[in-house]
Formats: structure tokens, C-alpha cells, sequence
């Protein structure tokens, strides 16, 4: 446990914690859009990106952007559904702070390290779907209720594969908690060596990769973005949201790209931990860094993937989740069993 | 095939200066002289027709007439030519039936086109002798083109075959009492849309098309504009060559506004004669 | 509720492919695709009704950008009309005008000196690569992939800036005159064509990689809107379209002839399968192809005047004439009649696009709304050319 100078009550540290993590979530997402959605992609098609605001390279346009939706106009469709329209972002960014609560930066550093962390975490992350069905019918827009149909279709599907993926990495951790997978990575060894403890990446790579693909449709990412089809839909079932909601929805798909970007670091890359640097003071403060590193990394490669293929249709793309991602799921948790039980 | 002519260019592509580009083009402008000469000497005539020379039909023409004449028999009404193209007028009876021996006889499975032509000239507007340029002067009587006509207004459309390459323009004559001509949906489904266009445009109405409405002009349209007698309503609006519309400072509009406007007067009044009455309102 | 099975109880093998069909009694949905639409390259408007997502039949309206052309050539003398007609195909506006100069000129007699000739043909040419590269890079947009559009673009930057430097206008030259063209090429412009060209098959080679050998275009591509050759003919579906459906047919070659295509060597590209893939990949060859004829005509311009002697009043004499050309959106041609006059009597403006719009209704039944897109996209009309 930290020692702290003051003696405070566990609510205090709750409150404390809690208010973190609801900083880190908006902090989260400008890192993600400015770095890989403003500046990589820019690169990529052969543009700068944003280069005045702020003076260096632009580093304010996200903030300002920002600025510039909360004081704007709260338009709301005459027909739609007042009550549903107004509380679907919110849905949305409940789920995501909800995911981050179990999501750890360091031994100590966790608002609560539940035993089943990793299937908690995926059931809130889950609770998107409702909020985007609630808002794709509240808008009174058939985009957008092609949007959201399309939507709960696709993210539902790709549950199963993220399920799957995960469940080979408790079967060789032996345990749901996050920090104990991080745990298991930090100390384990890869046949005998264990000069860098033992990301599950390289014994999981079939997960790692089935993992990667479903975060990506669960993000409503290209080549998954169906329901977000720019070239059809427009922004499907966000279409009718302006201001401040589409804030909330921009600040919640950033924010969910960062907290299963930090999943899969968490599960696949070792988390916070850095192998054989196992003093819990340094580990605290080095943990969160060591952490957005391994996030940074996992997002460029979802992100790279966003800038570069087009999209799926949306029955290739449950072709694609059922009858080749889920059978490639359940042979690798075949072989991580039996291959767990002879070694 | 693409890397070689890469790697040619690549070769060639050293700094040019401005007198050995000059000079490499003379040299194949000499040698293009060469060629020109030589291709003038035994080319064929081109298809440059003298103006007003009707020239005779080709083979190729003559075969798609004598085609058409077997089929369609005393429907054709008159044929010419047209700096190679041939152009047959057929009595509005046999307008379905030419649209099927094209495509069935003539191998024309393209339809590449189904309009209207209004021989009628179009009023004069405004004098011309007052300087007035809103059009060019076309002749005041009635004349017909190729292939004749019989009254003021025509539908005429253009098909091919792909295959064979040649193409023939067929021309028939409409009503102008009760313009209405038949439809060629059944034999060349493209002419859904030119039979609306032509309806719309000129109040041709076409028999056996499905649904005759409007294409390009919104639904409570009235009128035919391609018409000669329907006015080019910019012109009927704004005559031509048009005013500078003069807006009054603002501060000045009540009574102040004589200065500045007429200031602007001078400057537009050498355009047109009848530029001050607009001003002094 | 009826639930039918249908399993092919031969091969065990085929059992991922049992289909269940549950009858469910919905209503159709009636979506309106424009006319603000990304999609739909403009004003067009698409009245689609659907079941789910499946098309029942789709009505395209358009007249969004109607300008009454043929009306407004009848009130304007030759030259003016150049202003017009540039303006109906605007991302190849000089192809457009060459039919047309072409036509008055056979009526007045006169032909245009050889210079003129490469020049119009090579600023026609340009204008194809211009629009092509736009489309190769759009119509990777079409099917989701952010990044190829701005790559198309950026190399047909370098295309208009040649179009630029000869013309002084990128989009809207104007720069052909009855008998020849308005001004000479500047120094050195023949050589920064070749090295753009050398740019232009570069770009060719990126886009092929990065879109038309990607497995998910070609799975969202392959086997959508095919147009079988009769259909498409019966339609009038000319250019690209017609030859990625199979059939060898392209005006350069095969009209009659006009600028300088018959001397110079050149191929026809046709893909037998009439799908959006084998449209793309036509139009991919053709810009290799327009570059490679550039490259060959710049190679053999002649030096000369570049303006035959025309009278300074131009009257055209009596007559009608046909001039159809191989646009970069399909078969243009105008139908010119005149009666003598300063200015045409009547023009009948046939644009390709029209016609190749013309076809959406038979195209889009039973695809579903991502593949609307898709054909639209690789149909490749311009509002301009539907609606004059």
C-alpha cells in the first residue's frame, strides 16, 4: 500500500481515484485523436494535419475543438425522442469510464482490481451497444436507424471473437484479474528464460491478432466502420448529433479506443510492468508510462488499419466474425488448454 | 510495356535547353512535312465537304439503305448524306418499325440519342440596327436541313452498332397540330429517359411509353422551352446586354440617391440606349 | 411466420452455407440518397425503396443543375458557345470542346493546322488523365478507404498545373477557337509534360497496389452492377462502362476520324465481366495508356502556326453535322445545325453521363445500399453531363 503522509479514509482515495479516471478518459482520447487522428493520417495522405493552433504542430486544435462544441447550439430533431436523444452519449461514456475502472497503471495504481476484471470489463464495454441503439432510433432519422441497426448487428457479433480471444490468455495466466495477468507476465518465462518475463503476445499471437481484429470492429473502426460509413450514412447514427452530445460520442470512441488499446496492452504486452523491476515505488510512477507507450503502440497499428483499407459490407463482415474469426477462437483455446496442460 | 517506355524516358530526360527542344521539333517538323506531303498526295478525299455540296452516299451507307428500304418499303421518305453520316426520314407510321429493323436488320444495338428539332425561326428580339447583340441573326423563313421535312417540327434520333461500327440518323416528322410520335421503350430501353426529355422540351408526345413525366424540369412546369416560341426567360427578365443593378448607399436611399446613381449611369449608359430611363426610378 | 429450411444434404461440407428463411411481413422503407449526398458526385437525387437493406427499385431525379444548354446555344455565335460547353463535363472541360470546333469547322471547310491538332489532342488527352486519377483515387472514398482520394489528387495536381501553364485555366481552358487554338504552348512545356507523365504512371502503379489489388475492395467490387453487353448498348451506357463490360468498341479508333488518333498506336482496354472492379481496372489502363499517347505525340509535334485563316466574323454555312468523340465519361457528341448564321441554329448536346445514368433503375434492383454506392461510384457520372 502507498504510504501517505495523511491518514484519509478509503472513500476519500475512492473519490481521488474516481475523479482520475474521469480526467484521464477526455486527456485519453485528445492524446489518440491528436497523435494518430489528426497528425498520423495527415502524414499518411501526404498533408500536414493541423499546424496553427497552438503554435507547435497544432498540439491545441483537439482542445479548441473541444471548446468549440460545448458552446454551441443544443439542436435536438423536432420528431425525435427528447428524453432518448439527450441521455445515448451519455450511455456511451458510462461504459467507457466503466471499462478504465478495472484497467491497471501500476501495483497500486487501480481504482478496483476485481478478481473477474477482464469479464467485467468486457460486459460493461458491451453497454455501447445500447447507447447506440438509443440513439440511432431517438434521432427520428432513417440514416441514422440504418446506422444503429447495422451497428447493434456488428457489435453483438463481435463479441464472441473478443471473448474468445481473451479466454486463451486467462487459460495461460490463471486468473481473470488484470492485475494478475500483468502479474503472471511480469514473472513468468518463455521456455526456461526469463530475461523478459513472458507477454503472453508471443504465445497468444492468434489471440493477440483475434483480439486486435474484434477491438476494431467493436470500435466501429474501417474496415468495420459500416455503421459509421461515411460515404453512405454520412456519421450514421451520430448524423443528427451537433455540440455537445457529439462531443460526448467523440469523446467516448477515443475514449474506448484508448481503453481497449490499453486491454490488449494489459493483456497481451505486459500492462504496466516492466520485467525484473519489481520495486513497487518506482513501478508506480514508472507504470503509467510504461503504459501509454505499449497503448500508443497497439493504437497506431488499429489506427494504421483505420487509414488504409475500405470498408467491409455488412454481410462479408459477419461472414468474417462467424464463420472465421469464432472457429479460429475456439481452436486456439483448444490448443492453449492442451498445450497448458502438457507443459 | 510501362517500364520500358519509363526506362526510354528516363534516358531522355536530361536538361533540355530552349534551342535543341527548338530544334528537335524542327527536325520531325521536317519530317512530318514529309509525311503530310505525301499523305495528301493519295488520302482519300477527308471529310471535309464543300459547303452546300451534298455528297453522294459510300458503300456503307448505301448498304444501311438499301436495308432500310427493303424493310421498311415506301416508309422511307428521303435519305442524304451528311459529312458521312447517313440520314434517312421515315413516316411517322413506321417510327416503331425503324426502330426495330435498326436493331434487328442494321445490327444498331446502341441508341445513342433521341431528340426534337423545331424548324420554326425564332422571333426577333429587340432591333438590330439599335445595336442590339442579344442574338445571332438567324434567316426568317422556314427552312429544312438534311433529309427535308414536312412540317415545322421533327423528332430525330441516332443509333449504332458496336459491333459494326457504322451508324445511321433517323429523322420523322410530327404533327404540329397533335405533336405525338411513337415510342421506342419496347426496342431500345434507353429511350425511356430521351422520350421524357423530348416530351418536356418540345410536347412530343410519345405512344406506348410507360410513364410520360417530367425529367429535368421541376413538375409544375408549363411550357416546352426548347420551342422557338418559348423566350429565353434570362433575356425576357434582364434584357440584353443587361445593368449594373445600382444599389443606393446606404444613407442615401431617400432623395440623397441621385449622385451616386447617376455617376453609375454614366458609366453603364455607353453600353446601352435606354440605360437613364431605368436610373431616374 | 413461415420457416423454411434448405440444406444441402449431400455435402456436410456446404452445411455453413444453410440458409434460414424467416417471413417476416415488414413494411418497405422509402430513403431519399440526395441530392446532399457524398456519394452521389453532386446534385443527384436517388429514390430508393428498400426491404431492410436490399434496393426494391430506385428512381434517380435529376435536373438539380439543369442549365438549359441547348436553349442558350441557340443565342450565342460559335465562339461564344465554347463557354457554354466547356461547362458540361467540368473535370475534362477540354475534351468538350473539341467536338464541338470540330464540327463547325467541317461545316465552314476549314481544317486546323497540324500543331493545333497535337496540341487539342494532347490537352485532351491530359484532361482524360486528369479525370481518371480523380476517379482511381474517389472511388477508393466509395468503398470506405480514406486515404487513396488524396493520393489521386495530389498527382493530378501536377496534370492541371501543365493544363494551367498552357491554357492559364485549370478547369475551364476555353481555349480552343474555330481553326485552331488561342495561343502556342510556352517554353519548356514540352518537357515538363514528359517528366509529369513519368509521374502519372507512377501514381498509376501506387493506386493499383494500394485499391485495386486490396482483398477488400475486390470483395466489395467483384460481381456488383454488372451490366451485360445488350443491356448496356440498348441503354446507351458508352465509354469505360460499355468496354468493361466485353465490348471492343472506343470512337479514337473506331469513329471517324478526328484530331490525330489516326496516326498514333494505341490500345483498347476491355475486361470481359461488366462488374465495378472490371470498370475500375479499365479506366486504370486507359490513364497508363492516355499517358503513353501523350508521350508518343510529344515526341512528334510538329512545329507550325497553330490558327488556320478564318474570317474575323465566323458564319457558319448551311448544314447539319455529327461529331461524336471518346470523352473521358463516354461517347459526346453534338448534332449542329445551322442555317448560315453567326450562331448555331440547334445543338443537340449528347452526353455521356445521361445515358449512363439512365440505366440506374434496371441496375439497382436487389443490391443492397453499400453496393448502391459502389455502382454509382464506379459508373462515374458528372452532374454537368446529366443534367446540361
Amino acid at each position: 500500500m502507498i504510504e501517505l503522509a495523511v491518514n484519509v479514509g478509503w472513500g476519500t482515495i475512492l473519490a481521488i481515484k474516481t475523479i482520475v479516471v474521469l480526467a484521464i478518459i477526455p486527456l485519453g482520447a485528445i492524446i489518440l485523436g491528436y497523435v494518430f487522428l489528426l497528425k498520423m493520417m495527415a502524414h499518411m495522405q501526404s498533408r500536414l494535419g493541423p499546424m496553427d493552433p497552438g503554435g507547435f504542430h497544432g498540439w491545441f486544435q483537439l482542445i479548441g475543438d473541444g471548446i468549440k462544441f460545448i458552446q454551441k447550439e443544443d439542436v435536438m430533431p423536432a420528431k425525435s425522442d427528447r428524453r432518448i436523444f439527450a441521455i445515448a452519449p451519455a450511455v456511451v461514456v458510462i461504459s467507457t469510464f466503466l471499462v478504465f475502472l478495472v484497467l491497471p497503471t501500476g501495483p497500486d495504481l487501480v481504482v478496483s482490481d476485481l478478481d473477474v476484471g477482464v469479464f467485467y470489463a468486457l460486459a460493461v464495454s458491451s453497454l455501447s451497444v445500447v447507447g447506440v441503439l438509443m440513439a440511432g432510433w431517438a434521432s427520428a432519422n432513417k440514416f441514422a436507424l440504418l446506422g444503429a441497426l447495422r451497428a447493434a448487428a456488428q457489435l453483438i457479433a463481435y463479441e464472441l471473437p473478443l471473448l474468445l480471444a481473451v479466454v486463451g490468455v486467462v487459460v495461460m495466466a490463471g486468473t481473470m484479474s488484470l492485475q494478475g495477468i500483468v502479474e503472471q507476465q511480469q514473472n513468468g518465462a518463455i521456455f526456461g528464460w526469463d530475461g523478459i518475463g513472458n507477454p503472453f503476445v508471443f504465445a497468444q499471437i492468434i489471440g493477440c491478432v483475434l483480439f486486435l481484429v474484434a477491438a476494431q470492429a467493436e470500435l466501429t473502426q474501417t474496415p468495420f466502420d459500416m455503421p459509421v460509413a461515411e460515404s453512405e450514412l454520412v456519421a450514421g447514427y451520430m448524423v443528427e448529433y451537433t455540440g455537445f452530445r457529439f462531443l460526448f460520442f467523440f469523446i467516448g470512441e477515443f475514449g474506448t479506443a484508448f481503453a481497449f488499446a490499453g486491454l490488449a496492452a494489459t493483456l497481451f504486452l505486459g500492462g504496466w510492468a516492466i520485467p525484473h523491476v519489481t520495486d513497487p515505488g518506482w513501478s508506480n510512477v514508472l507504470g503509467p508510462i510504461v503504459l501509454l507507450t505499449k497503448v500508443m503502440l497497439v493504437a497506431f497499428l488499429m489506427f494504421w488499419v483505420r487509414f488504409t483499407y475500405p470498408r467491409l459490407r455488412e454481410d462479408q463482415l459477419q461472414a468474417v466474425a462467424w464463420k472465421f474469426l469464432i472457429p479460429i477462437g475456439l481452436a486456439n483455446i483448444l490448443i492453449t488448454g492442451a498445450l497448458k496442460v502438457a507443459f | 510495356m510501362a517500364d520500358d517506355l519509363e526506362r526510354e524516358q528516363s534516358g531522355a530526360a536530361e536538361e533540355v535547353s530552349v534551342e535543341q527542344q527548338l530544334a528537335r521539333t524542327d527536325e520531325s517538323a521536317a519530317a512530318e512535312q514529309a509525311r503530310a506531303d505525301a499523305d495528301e498526295a493519295d488520302a482519300p478525299p477527308t471529310d471535309e465537304q464543300a459547303p452546300g455540296e451534298p455528297r453522294p452516299l459510300d458503300d456503307v451507307e448505301q448498304e444501311l439503305l438499301a436495308r432500310l428500304e427493303r424493310e421498311l418499303g415506301d416508309g422511307v421518305v428521303e435519305s442524304a448524306d451528311a459529312f458521312g453520316m447517313l440520314v434517312v426520314r421515315v413516316k411517322p407510321e413506321a417510327w416503331r418499325r425503324a426502330a426495330e429493323v435498326s436493331k434487328h436488320e442494321l445490327e444498331c444495338d446502341y441508341l445513342s440519342f433521341i431528340a426534337g428539332i423545331d424548324w420554326q425561326p425564332a422571333p426577333r428580339e429587340g432591333d438590330e440596327a439599335g445595336g442590339d447583340t442579344s442574338s445571332p441573326v438567324q434567316p426568317t423563313e422556314m427552312t429544312f436541313g438534311v433529309g427535308g421535312s414536312a412540317g415545322r417540327m421533327q423528332v430525330f434520333a441516332h443509333v449504332q452498332s458496336t459491333k459494326h461500327h457504322w451508324g445511321v440518323t433517323l429523322k420523322t416528322d410530327v404533327d404540329e397540330g397533335h405533336p405525338h410520335a411513337e415510342s421506342w421503350v419496347a426496342t431500345y430501353p434507353g429511350a425511356d429517359w430521351h422520350e421524357r426529355e423530348c416530351w418536356e422540351m418540345f410536347g412530343v408526345a410519345f405512344d406506348g411509353h410507360p410513364s410520360l413525366r417530367h425529367l429535368y424540369l421541376p413538375s409544375e412546369f408549363e411550357g416546352h422551352p426548347l420551342r422557338k416560341d418559348y423566350p429565353l426567360l434570362a433575356r425576357v427578365v434582364k434584357p440584353w446586354p443587361g445593368l449594373v443593378d445600382v444599389e443606393a448607399m446606404p444613407g442615401e436611399e431617400d432623395g440623397n440617391g441621385a449622385q451616386p446613381a447617376a455617376a453609375e449611369a454614366q458609366s453603364a449608359d455607353a453600353q446601352s440606349a435606354d440605360a437613364d430611363e431605368e436610373e431616374s426610378s | 411466420m413461415s420457416v423454411d429450411f434448405a440444406v444441402d444434404r449431400q455435402a456436410w461440407r456446404h452445411l455453413a452455407d444453410a440458409q434460414v428463411n424467416v417471413e417476416l411481413d415488414t413494411g418497405d422503407m422509402i430513403l431519399n440518397l440526395g441530392p446532399q449526398h457524398p456519394a452521389t458526385h453532386g446534385t443527384l437525387r436517388l429514390v430508393v425503396r428498400l426491404d431492410g437493406e436490399r434496393v426494391v427499385s430506385a428512381d434517380p431525379v435529376i435536373g438539380y443543375m439543369h442549365r438549359g444548354y441547348e436553349k442558350l446555344t441557340e443565342f450565342r455565335t460559335y465562339p461564344q458557345v465554347t463557354t457554354l460547353i466547356n461547362r458540361i463535363d467540368w473535370l475534362s472541360s477540354f475534351a468538350n470542346e473539341v467536338p464541338f470546333m470540330h464540327g463547325a469547322e467541317l461545316l465552314m471547310g476549314i481544317e486546323a493546322p497540324p500543331r493545333a491538332q497535337y496540341i487539342r489532342n494532347i490537352l485532351t488527352e491530359l484532361s482524360r488523365i486528369a479525370t481518371f486519377l480523380l476517379f482511381l483515387g474517389e472511388m477508393g472514398l466509395q468503398v470506405g478507404a480514406l486515404t487513396p482520394p488524396f493520393y489521386g489528387f495530389r498527382d493530378r495536381e501536377h496534370v492541371l498545373n501543365l493544363i494551367e501553364a498552357a491554357t492559364g485555366g485549370r478547369f475551364h481552358p476555353n481555349f480552343n477557337r474555330i481553326g485552331g487554338l488561342k495561343d502556342d504552348l510556352p517554353w519548356g512545356w514540352v518537357n515538363e509534360c514528359r517528366n509529369t507523365m513519368k509521374v502519372v504512371f507512377d501514381a498509376c502503379n501506387t493506386l493499383e497496389e494500394l485499391v485495386a489489388e486490396n482483398e477488400i475492395f475486390q470483395g466489395r467490387t467483384r460481381s456488383i452492377g454488372i451490366i451485360p453487353q445488350e443491356v448496356g448498348a440498348g441503354y446507351g451506357v458508352s465509354g469505360s462502362n460499355l468496354r468493361a463490360s466485353g465490348v471492343d468498341w472506343d470512337l479514337r479508333r473506331d469513329g471517324k476520324p478526328y484530331l490525330v488518333y489516326p496516326d498514333l498506336d494505341f490500345k483498347v482496354w476491355t475486361h470481359p465481366d461488366g462488374d465495378s472492379y472490371s470498370r475500375y481496372w479499365v479506366r486504370l489502363q486507359e490513364t497508363r495508356e492516355a499517358a503513353r499517347m501523350v508521350v508518343q505525340m510529344l515526341d512528334r509535334i510538329p512545329s507550325g502556326p497553330i490558327m488556320a485563316k478564318v474570317p474575323r466574323i465566323i458564319k457558319v454555312p448551311e448544314g447539319e453535322v455529327w461529331v461524336e468523340t471518346e470523352n473521358p465519361l463516354g461517347q459526346m457528341a453534338y448534332y449542329v445545325i445551322s442555317k448560315g448564321a453567326t450562331g448555331p441554329f440547334r445543338v443537340k448536346i449528347r452526353s455521356a453521363s445521361f445515358s449512363n445514368v439512365s440505366i440506374l433503375p434496371w441496375l439497382l434492383r436487389g443490391v443492397y445500399v453499400p453496393d448502391v454506392i459502389t455502382i454509382l461510384g464506379s459508373l462515374y457520372f458528372i452532374l454537368g453531363d446529366i443534367d446540361r
